[in-house]
């Protein structure tokens, strides 16, 4: 009686997701719409406001994601892909990728000539993703302007007295239960840190500087250009036939400077970052071009044709900004009751555009496996099937985050015999397609 | 039409509760919920034996409610020790009833559902061997689950009868258990309880297994229709059971009480205890 009492207390939730971003909206969402969730509550916690468009402003929005065909099927699992098709999206068939010290290109493309991937606004994509989840309203409760400052983690469950579930408390004082708690709270997770989950991070010594640039003259802008500098790569991320988003990743230092630059000197800066070859050597350029040759006497297709990247007319005044770039990966996902997804369970360099679809490759992994604990009968927080989720996960996610991060270095240096190995390995991975399809 | 026959045949000298067998679980009545402790075994059974449950009885039925494939059914989860059946079936959205002759494991059931409210109000424990709820439960049921628990009772057939009255016509039965054979005892016995310690020593005793050929016997000496028998093998290794041809182990069992129209088989036995109930079916005496 005692206990029934107490529980009556705070409001039970059978989930509750901790953090609105992408991620966060999207796992709430896609519980929200699993048939085996229809008679059970979930809770979401955002900090921020409530985010929708009708309509897109006439600018774009400085942070931009690369979506790829496996999250753009997630997402139109439960119909927010429609409301993204419908605000604004950039689908892009081509990916070139070279270095700033060698002659030495990659490009990826579907054979088929099918969209690689889609280059999608944040905003969008919380947008689309609010809409689907005012459609499943009866089951899915979003706070809004609510941070989680305090959780209690329940004992295993033997028979004791104490509440089995986890106690949240937010910043109003008010307080929630949970039979499973799901960190969606970004790199600094509370719920990690609460949890006293170990994080292996580190600061990359770089910055990303993003901005919104319109291109000289209007073109069939389908193709994602990402050139090595020794400083960190560039990338340019088609937005429209007219204009693309830049995701430079530099030195701290160096991102401040194009930071306060005037306008005509940043956009220099990065048609100069693109088509400048003073970072080149006559010995590798030597070197490469001997590989090059001994390829294409054992495989004539295997060198591609070298496309020439837009350049770049003007930067929309208001769009330019910084954040530093780190990398990071939780020892475990999940304990009892709790799993963490996206960059609460590992954090990457935008170099390979795969941070946000990580997290999407999470939720639909943890999706799959509570949507057959519920269909089971199954206690939600119940570590067995949590298990599940994080050997998948970490599975397919350590072997990537660990090649995104010897990249990052490799192509952080000037050294000739790494830049030769990292030429080398380029052109040969170019002209190999099992590699390459490994790679996408 | 049956209350008489019924008051005089289940007297209190013949029960299918065994007492020896209520001190061995007397001991362990705290331990129901430890995933990781004794009743491991237990807890990952559920991941074979509840979605046994809900697929037969989903087959059997043309109503589904989204996200409670089970609701408006009734079940009477016999045996239900700490409620680790009692609880999925009730999520799944069943109105369970949990019968077990010890008042420690009923304690230790009521305590744990009690956090959680919709499972609070789904599922109701009673302290009570099947015999005595026979009385006020007649055909108030429309499944009866008894997962390990038959090769613990000691009057087999009279449990079955009992199961029998105070099941809805055409209602569903389902058994899991152990068969009585070499490789059972070897397995069973030897290795599960005293080498690696799957089961607790001296839970199970080998006399009393039970073989689905003369489980399967009784049940259609009863008024019951077996449907389906699967063998289930436990994998110590990982923990995890899995469905397998053989019952030469563990086995499930599916079967169906006859319809109203159908019965014949029961009236003959109970006619020989008592002669002087006016017997609709004087004819297939």
């Amino acid at each position: 009686a005692a206990a029934a009492a107490a529980a009556a207390a705070a409001p039970l939730y059978d989930v509750v997701v901790s953090g609105g971003g992408m991620v966060g909206s999207a796992m709430a969402a896609v519980l929200g719409h699993d048939v085996h969730f229809h008679d059970k509550k979930i809770a979401l916690l955002e900090a921020g406001r409530r985010k929708e468009y009708e309509r897109m402003p006439d600018h774009y929005s400085n942070r931009v994601s690369s979506i790829s065909p496996g999250s753009a099927t997630l997402l139109s699992s439960f119909g927010a892909w429609d409301h993204v098709c419908s605000l604004r999206l950039k689908p892009f068939r081509r990916m070139q990728v070279w270095d700033a010290c060698s002659e030495a290109m990659i490009v990826f493309e579907k054979d088929d000539l099918d969209d690689m991937g889609y280059i999608v606004e944040n905003d969008v994509i919380m947008s689309a993703l609010t809409k689907q989840l005012d459609a499943v309203a009866d089951r899915v409760e979003v706070f809004y302007g609510s941070r989680a400052v305090g959780y209690t983690w329940p004992l295993p469950s033997h028979s004791c007295d104490t509440s089995p579930w986890v106690q949240i408390e937010l910043a109003d004082g008010r307080r929630l239960q949970t039979k499973l708690l799901i960190g969606a709270d970004g790199h600094n997770s509370v719920v990690r840190k609460e949890a006293e989950i170990k994080n292996i991070e580190h600061r990359y010594d770089q910055s990303a500087v993003v901005a919104t640039l319109y291109l000289s003259e209007a073109t069939d802008n389908n193709v994602a250009w990402q050139r090595f500098l020794p400083t960190g790569p560039i990338a340019l991320l088609p937005l429209s036939d007219t204009a693309s988003s830049l995701v430079w990743s530099t030195s701290h230092e160096h991102a401040s400077e194009l930071l306060t630059m005037d306008e005509e000197s940043f956009v220099d800066s990065i048609n100069s970052a693109f088509w400048s070859n003073i970072n080149h050597s006559d010995f590798i350029d030597t070197a490469g071009a001997m590989f090059r040759s001994a390829i294409s006497l054992l495989k004539p297709s295997g060198t591609a044709v070298r496309q020439l990247p837009p350049s770049i007319a003007k930067v929309d005044p208001e769009s330019r900004a910084m954040f530093p770039l780190g990398m990071g990966h939780a020892t475990e996902y999940v304990q009892h009751r709790v799993a963490l997804i996206g960059d609460a369970a590992h954090r990457v360099h935008p170099l390979a555009g795969q941070g946000v679809n990580l997290g999407f490759g999470d939720i639909a992994c943890l999706a799959h496996h509570l949507s057959a604990a519920a269909f089971n009968g199954s206690d939600l927080g119940s570590l067995k099937h949590l298990l599940k989720f994080e050997t998948e996960r970490q599975r397919h996610n350590v072997s990537l985050i660990a090649a995104i991060d010897v990249l990052k270095r490799l192509y952080s240096t000037r050294l000739a015999p790494l830049v030769l190995l990292r030429t080398w390995g380029l052109q040969a991975t170019n002209a190999l397609p099992p590699v390459k399809v490994r790679i996408l | 039409l049956f209350r008489l026959p019924v008051k005089r045949l289940f007297s209190t000298l013949h029960s299918s509760v065994d007492s020896t067998e209520m001190k061995k679980f007397q001991l362990l009545a705290h331990k129901w919920w430890d995933e990781e402790g004794e009743y491991s075994a237990l807890h990952s059974m559920n991941d074979i034996r509840v979605p046994f449950i809900r697929d037969t009885l989903l087959n059997m039925s043309s109503n589904y409610h989204l996200g409670s494939p089970l609701s408006g059914v009734k079940i009477l989860d016999v045996g239900c020790g700490g409620g680790l059946l009692s609880e999925p079936l009730g999520r799944l959205g069943a109105s369970v009833t949990g019968i077990d002759p010890l008042e420690d494991n009923i304690r230790t059931a009521d305590q744990h559902k009690s956090f959680d409210p919709v499972l609070a109000k789904r599922i109701q424990y009673k302290s009570s061997s099947l015999e005595e709820i026979v009385e006020e439960s007649v055909e108030t049921f429309d499944v009866i689950v008894a997962s390990e628990v038959v090769e613990h009772v000691a009057d087999l057939e009279l449990f079955i009868k009992c199961c029998s009255q105070v099941l809805k016509p055409e209602g569903s039965l389902f058994i899991t258990t152990i068969n009585k054979t070499q490789l059972s005892y070897v397995l069973g016995i030897v290795v599960a309880e005293k080498i690696m310690g799957i089961v607790p020593d001296g839970t199970h005793e080998w006399e009393k297994f039970v073989p689905p050929e003369e489980l399967e016997r009784l049940l259609e000496l009863n008024g019951f229709s077996v449907k389906a028998v699967n063998g289930m093998l436990y994998n110590p290794l990982s923990g995890s059971w899995s469905w397998m041809e053989s019952t030469s182990v563990n086995y499930a069992m599916h079967a169906v009480k006859s319809g109203a129209q159908e019965q014949s088989s029961p009236r003959e036995a109970l006619a020989e205890v008592e002669s002087e109930q006016p017997s609709a079916t004087a004819g297939s005496a």
